[in-house]
């Protein structure tokens, strides 16, 4: 079928192909070069969708970004709702439908890349229009590292709507040549279909490129579709262009009402005419432009309807040689039609001549002149003056790093815009530190400029009929009219902000391109104040929609986050095991056998390393070497208990507290020397504790002779636990005495294992389990090695590996709390019971002040105890409450603590908990109660330690 | 994405940096001699100035080395960085509103 | 004594193949087992001590890296910090107990520590024309020849992982990075998956 609205010739399209594309299940053709908008018009569709609170039909307004109604859902190549169809590029085979309003989210995985690459540059120009190209040439010629970004497929901007020559030659053509230069030039990235959406501090901006999104199906699967660009410039030149404003009249909304500009754009850039017989409503010149374009490529243009008291006598004069009627001092003062507009009711304004008529037509072309795009500039920082005479908020002073040039500044003729463009690029190069060298003249427009300016008229006033629903409508997609905005002044809302916030003008997909100005200028005039007292409302990112998939770019799937691993990895996966995620780390959380589930696996597990032996991967723990002579009195500063004392050879465990007295993590101090340590912190604070450590060092205690350096990488730790476990390591390291007299608990000893030639192994006799324990550290270069043959040499003891849960339920049963677990920043040494390892000697050491604090000290703080339910076989969710009763009391009911592990016990044959009660320690062999579902389990409190309370089995 | 200019590695994005609170706020001599009231001024309280405000920063992805910045609260604009052990910078030239 | 060597392995043995698949969009080589040695030092003497044991000095600018040669062949050190250095051995020999024990000798009585932590960290050496476009898909550090000459070595971001990224040569493309080794098969995973687009432009 034919596009009828489409010109025999024109427009910057490829006729040759004809794509297909289906458009409400109607199958049309468009091509190469249409816009969705565009191939909808030269088939003659001019409604798109309907409005989302009155359902009233709605069109295409405008060519650009700037559209405020033309949403579209496309279902085909990929589902993604709410694109504006004057931004969708056509491609073959488009499925779209119009939205009212709301669309649809793909319920299947987006398979289509994203990513983000970074970019330095001496200068950035956003825009790649008349003023933009100027400024980037003159930029370039300097030497400088350029970018140049621009939201459309081709480089031009307002030049792609019009017809303009730069003196003798078509603008289309001079656009070129400087694109060609600038591509040819080294250091210089052009990059089109890319929007800067966003301008943040120290010449940051983010830039979405849509890459491959006109390919439709072609595209390829392994380029990324859409990229963020993250740019750092030096220098930022904003030729960001301007934006037709609309002017507010009765039924303004109907399909087939268009911006005069874009209806120009829809000629030039397309080859399509909006409709057949046109009205044009205008405030300004520029809209006679379009009228005389548009007529002169066939379209029926029966009358100019300007708002001025007179018309600009050179274009009406123009207009008059086509037969096109010139009316002024006249408005728009509304329309008729349904689905598409039929007819203009005009009317002089008060003290012109004439009768109010109504004029038949299928297309009303509105100018009220011309916002420059000023988002950017906002976001940058830069402050906004109005101009009256242009009725738009503009740039004011310039930033030191953001320039403007172009309409963006309000100019609105080519050659002042191209002036601005050379004067803009040779300030940020000079500024970027460049001295460019450009002596070509600048071209001169052979358009007229303005022979006489624009008149300000937000709305044509008027009222609408008593009773009859208000059908001006400022922000199309927000269904907001002049009444809801009369409202909000009513209410006495003064501030723009609150305008918008009460109204929701301005922030829907279009972020009010097009209503705002108009909102800005209706509460100006209603309150009776200057517009230039009023302050705008804050521009915020992204000037247009950027979807979370480009947001996300490459992190996400296995990307999303780091995945760390130790060296033995492989081996664990191999085994079956599954993982559980402590920070980043992936650490074995069980090992299941073929057909157990984890109670089975993890009771397995623990009976093996009671009664046998078992084997750890801890590789995870954080390590800290420390060098120097003050180690240990700085050690004693950081951990509550005294490690100046520790004699070379041994290790004992250690608490560290914030400033506030609160535990922050826990680990072992190994003495390796005079003036050496090694601490181990938990898994997820290794790098807290290193920072904690550099922070006390560098800012508070710089004199000390202490060094901290981070090896938690380096090691791979293994902790063999269980009464077999000395006999393992015996066969492993031929050289070590592992008899309890010469190598005892909390000792360490370097010995090589019998691994290949030799492995040199550091092996530290510390326990987390109560059981025997030997701690094996190799380095990580060695640590699959020396699992492996751990695991060969405790065969014939049936050695088991075990996983996270294991070692939680082993602490657990020796009432060892876990930094995170039992904790939450709010508990202390002495909540857990582990006064014994507070130091009541040392005169100082972080957080001993706040343990004397009162709230510190008080006799009904929370403590560690242990919960045994009285039913051995329930086992208590970890986070549920414990309350006095066993009954709840109306609410609020008084809560006592919570349980913070709670596990299924081998070795005590039941269940147990820990948890944090109030005076725990004086309720031992109270029942408390824990509610869990609709039931209140009965528990009795107990001691925290639940196993070998006597520490017996340690020596094995 | 703001530049935090490091005093050793140059300005590199603030993602590397972790935020240390407010600078020249010395561990008490000694803690046992303060009420606690003073203590506890020490360990919660802090200013929370509109206007330039002395903080500590870390480069913790780069050189990991701690140091000082004068930052604007209301701008984010940071007026100063320099060196642990350095005297803070004379910006009364610099900024107008000094709270 | 000498750790066997036969036994070793390194975070990304696993990843060989599939790095090498990389070229020529981008040509990663894990170099494993290197030595380096965690120095921190600010004495002037034993800064020039330990740099004459090594056969080259330390680098004094912060941000960059020297190289040179000496008892212990090819031996570069990093700046990582105003006393902090990172030194690594370009030999296949694994030279920690000895280089460990040379800058001890040349520490002397001064301030400072030496650490092993040649497993902390594995070294991968990415060159080929894209190398600049696939680093700059995750980090935002300007590594443009003007601003990151050869020498320059700087700890940053590499998508999200902490890396040491040294500019070996600027002009031939050439660049260095060291991961941790935690990190260091997400970091081949994340090279991968930023190739694709250049690896399919070539073929």
């Amino acid at each position: 079928m034919s596009a009828t609205f489409r010109l025999p010739t024109g427009g910057l399209i490829d006729r040759d192909t004809a794509l297909r594309f289906t458009f409400n299940g109607r199958s049309m053709t468009g091509h190469p070069g249409d816009t969705l908008a565009s191939a909808l018009l030269a088939n003659g569709v001019h409604a798109i969708g309907t409005s989302v609170r009155y359902g009233r039909p709605r069109g295409i307004v405008a060519a650009g970004s700037e559209d405020p109604t033309s949403l579209v859902q496309i279902e085909r190549p990929f589902p993604e709702p709410m694109l504006t169809a004057t931004t969708v590029e056509l491609h073959d085979g488009l499925v779209a439908y119009g939205l009212p309003g709301q669309g649809r989210l793909a319920d299947e995985p987006d398979p289509a890349r994203y990513d983000a690459k970074h970019v330095h540059c001496d200068v950035l120009v956003v825009g790649a229009g008349p003023a933009g190209l100027v400024a980037a040439l003159t930029a370039a010629r300097g030497g400088g590292r350029v970018v140049v970004v621009d939201e459309q497929d081709r480089a031009g901007g307002a030049l792609l709507g019009t017809r303009e020559y730069l003196g003798e030659r078509l603008s289309q053509e001079w656009v070129a040549d400087i694109v060609a230069e600038l591509r040819g030039t080294p250091g210089v990235l052009v990059l089109d279909r890319t929007t800067a959406f966003g301008v943040y501090q120290d010449g940051f901006v983010l830039a979405l490129q849509r890459r491959t999104d006109h390919l439709g199906f072609d595209a390829p699967a392994d380029a990324a579709r859409q990229r963020v660009w993250r740019i750092r410039a030096r220098q930022t030149v904003l030729a960001t262009g301007a934006h037709e404003r609309p002017v507010v009249f009765a039924d303004n909304d109907r399909p087939g009402i268009m911006l005069a500009g874009s209806a120009r754009t829809f000629l030039h850039r397309y080859g399509v005419l909006p409709g057949t017989r046109a009205v044009v409503f205008t405030t300004n010149d520029s809209a006679y432009r379009a009228a005389i374009d548009l007529a002169r490529a066939g379209l029926d243009v029966a009358t100019v309807v300007d708002a001025r008291p007179a018309a600009p006598s050179v274009l009406a004069a123009r207009c008059s040689a086509r037969g096109i009627e010139v009316r002024a001092g006249h408005v728009v003062t509304g329309t008729e039609g349904d689905a598409r507009v039929t007819g203009v009711r005009i009317a002089p304004l008060p003290g012109a001549d004439g009768t109010p008529e109504t004029v038949d037509c299928d297309t009303l072309l509105v100018s009220g002149g011309w916002n420059p795009v000023v988002h950017l500039f906002s976001q940058a920082r830069g402050m906004l003056r109005y101009d009256s005479g242009l009725g738009a908020f503009v740039p004011g002073e310039e930033l030191p790093t953001v320039r403007v040039a172009g309409s963006a500044t309000g100019a609105l003729d080519l050659t002042s815009c191209l002036r601005q463009g050379r004067a803009a690029g040779l300030a940020a190069a000079l500024a970027a530190g460049f001295a460019p060298v450009d002596e070509d003249e600048l071209p001169v427009s052979g358009e007229r400029t303005d022979e006489q300016p624009g008149t300000v008229m937000w709305r044509v006033p008027g009222e609408p009929r008593k009773g009859a629903p208000d059908t001006r409508f400022v922000d199309f997609q927000r269904d907001a009219t002049v009444s809801d905005v009369l409202r909000a002044t009513d209410a006495g809302l003064r501030s723009l902000e609150h305008v918008k916030r009460y109204t929701t003008i301005g922030t829907a997909h279009d972020q009010g391109k097009t209503s705002g100005m108009i909102t800005a200028g209706l509460v100006a005039e209603e309150l009776g104040v200057e517009l230039s007292e009023q302050r705008p409302t804050t521009f915020r990112p992204p000037y247009t929609p950027v979807s979370f998939a480009a947001l996300a770019g490459r992190d996400r799937g296995e990307l999303h986050d780091p995945v760390r691993v130790t060296a033995q990895h492989p081996w664990h996966v191999a085994r079956g095991a599954l993982f559980e995620d402590v920070g980043q780390w992936k650490r074995p959380w069980y090992f299941p056998l073929p057909g157990e589930d984890m109670d089975t696996a993890v009771l397995r597990e623990c009976r093996a390393a009671r009664e046998g032996v078992a084997l750890m991967d801890a590789s995870t723990l954080g390590k800290i070497d420390l060098q120097g002579r003050d180690v240990g009195s700085f050690l004693d500063m950081l951990y509550t208990n005294k490690m100046s004392s520790l004699k070379v050879g041994r290790i004992r465990y250690g608490v560290m507290c914030g400033v506030d007295g609160m535990v922050i993590d826990d680990g072992t101090v190994i003495r390796l020397a005079e003036d050496r340590f090694l601490v181990t912190t938990t898994t997820g604070n290794a790098a807290t504790v290193l920072d904690w450590m550099e922070e006390w060092l560098q800012t508070e205690w710089p004199h000390l002779d202490v060094y901290a350096t981070s090896v938690t990488e380096h090691w791979a730790t293994f902790p063999l636990v269980g009464p077999r476990a000395r006999d393992v390591l015996a066969g492993i390291a031929p050289d070590l005495d592992v008899s309890n007299g010469a190598f005892g608990f909390m000792e360490w000893r370097d010995t090589v294992l019998d691994v290949g030639a030799g492995v040199p192994a550091r092996v530290c006799r510390i326990s987390f389990s109560g059981e025997l324990a030997y701690e094996i550290n190799v380095t990580a270069w060695h640590g699959l090695a020396v699992w492996e043959a751990l695991m060969a040499a405790g065969e014939r003891y049936g050695i088991t590996p075990y996983g996270t849960e294991t070692m939680h339920v082993l602490r657990a049963e020796k009432g060892y709390p876990i930094v995170g677990q039992e904790t939450d920043a709010t508990v202390t040494p002495q909540d857990l019971g582990m006064s014994w390892a507070v130091s009541k000697k040392k005169a100082d050491f972080i957080g001993k002040r706040s343990f004397a604090r009162a709230e510190n000290t008080r006799p009904d703080r929370k403590q560690l105890v242990g919960l045994l339910p009285v039913d051995p076989q329930v086992r208590l969710p970890e986070g549920a409450q414990v309350v006095g009763t066993d009954r709840l009391p109306d609410p609020p009911v008084p809560m006592l603590g919570h349980v913070t592990s709670s596990y299924r016990s081998a070795a005590l044959e039941r269940t147990f908990a820990l948890a944090v009660v109030r005076s725990g320690r004086e309720r031992l062999g109270e029942t408390l109660y824990v509610p869990v579902g609709d039931d209140l389990v009965p528990v009795t409190v107990t001691e925290s330690v639940l196993y070998d309370k006597e520490g017996a089995r340690r020596d094995g | 994405m703001q530049l935090i200019p490091c005093p050793w590695c140059g300005p590199r994005e603030e993602t590397e940096f972790h935020y240390g609170g407010q600078a020249h706020v010395a561990y008490p001599e000694d803690p046992a001699a303060l009420t606690d009231e003073e203590w506890a001024r020490y360990v919660f309280f802090r200013d929370n100035p509109s206007g330039p405000f002395a903080e500590r920063w870390s480069h913790s992805a780069g050189c990991r080395r701690w140091f000082n910045a004068v930052r604007d609260t209301r701008t984010y604009d940071l007026l100063a960085v320099y060196r642990i052990g350095e005297p803070m910078p004379d910006l009364s030239e610099r900024d107008e509103v000094v709270s | 004594m000498t750790a066997d060597t036969s036994s070793r392995t390194s975070p990304l043995t696993a990843w060989a193949d599939r790095l090498a698949d990389l070229a020529p969009a981008l040509t990663a080589v894990e170099r494993p087992f290197l030595t380096q040695l965690t120095v921190r030092v600010s004495d002037p003497e034993a800064v020039v001590a330990m740099g004459e044991a090594l056969g080259v000095a330390f680098p004094a600018a912060p941000c960059t890296f020297t190289r040179g040669g000496g008892p212990f062949g090819d031996v570069e050190v990093l700046w990582l910090g105003p006393d902090e250095f990172l030194v690594v051995a370009r030999s296949e020999l694994d030279l920690r107990v000895p280089v460990e024990d040379a800058l001890r000798a040349a520490l002397g009585p001064a301030r400072g520590a030496v650490v092993d932590t040649s497993a902390q960290r594995t070294t991968v050496a990415l060159s080929g024309p894209h190398v600049r476009d696939v680093l700059a898909h995750g980090c935002a550090v300007d590594l443009h020849p003007s601003a990151a000459p050869t020498g320059t070595c700087v700890q940053t971001l590499l998508a999200r992982a902490g890396v040491i990224i040294q500019v070996v040569d600027a002009e031939a493309d050439m660049f260095t990075v060291l991961v941790r080794s935690s990190f260091a098969e997400y970091l081949a995973a994340w090279l991968s998956d930023a190739c694709v687009e250049y690896r399919a432009a070539l073929s």
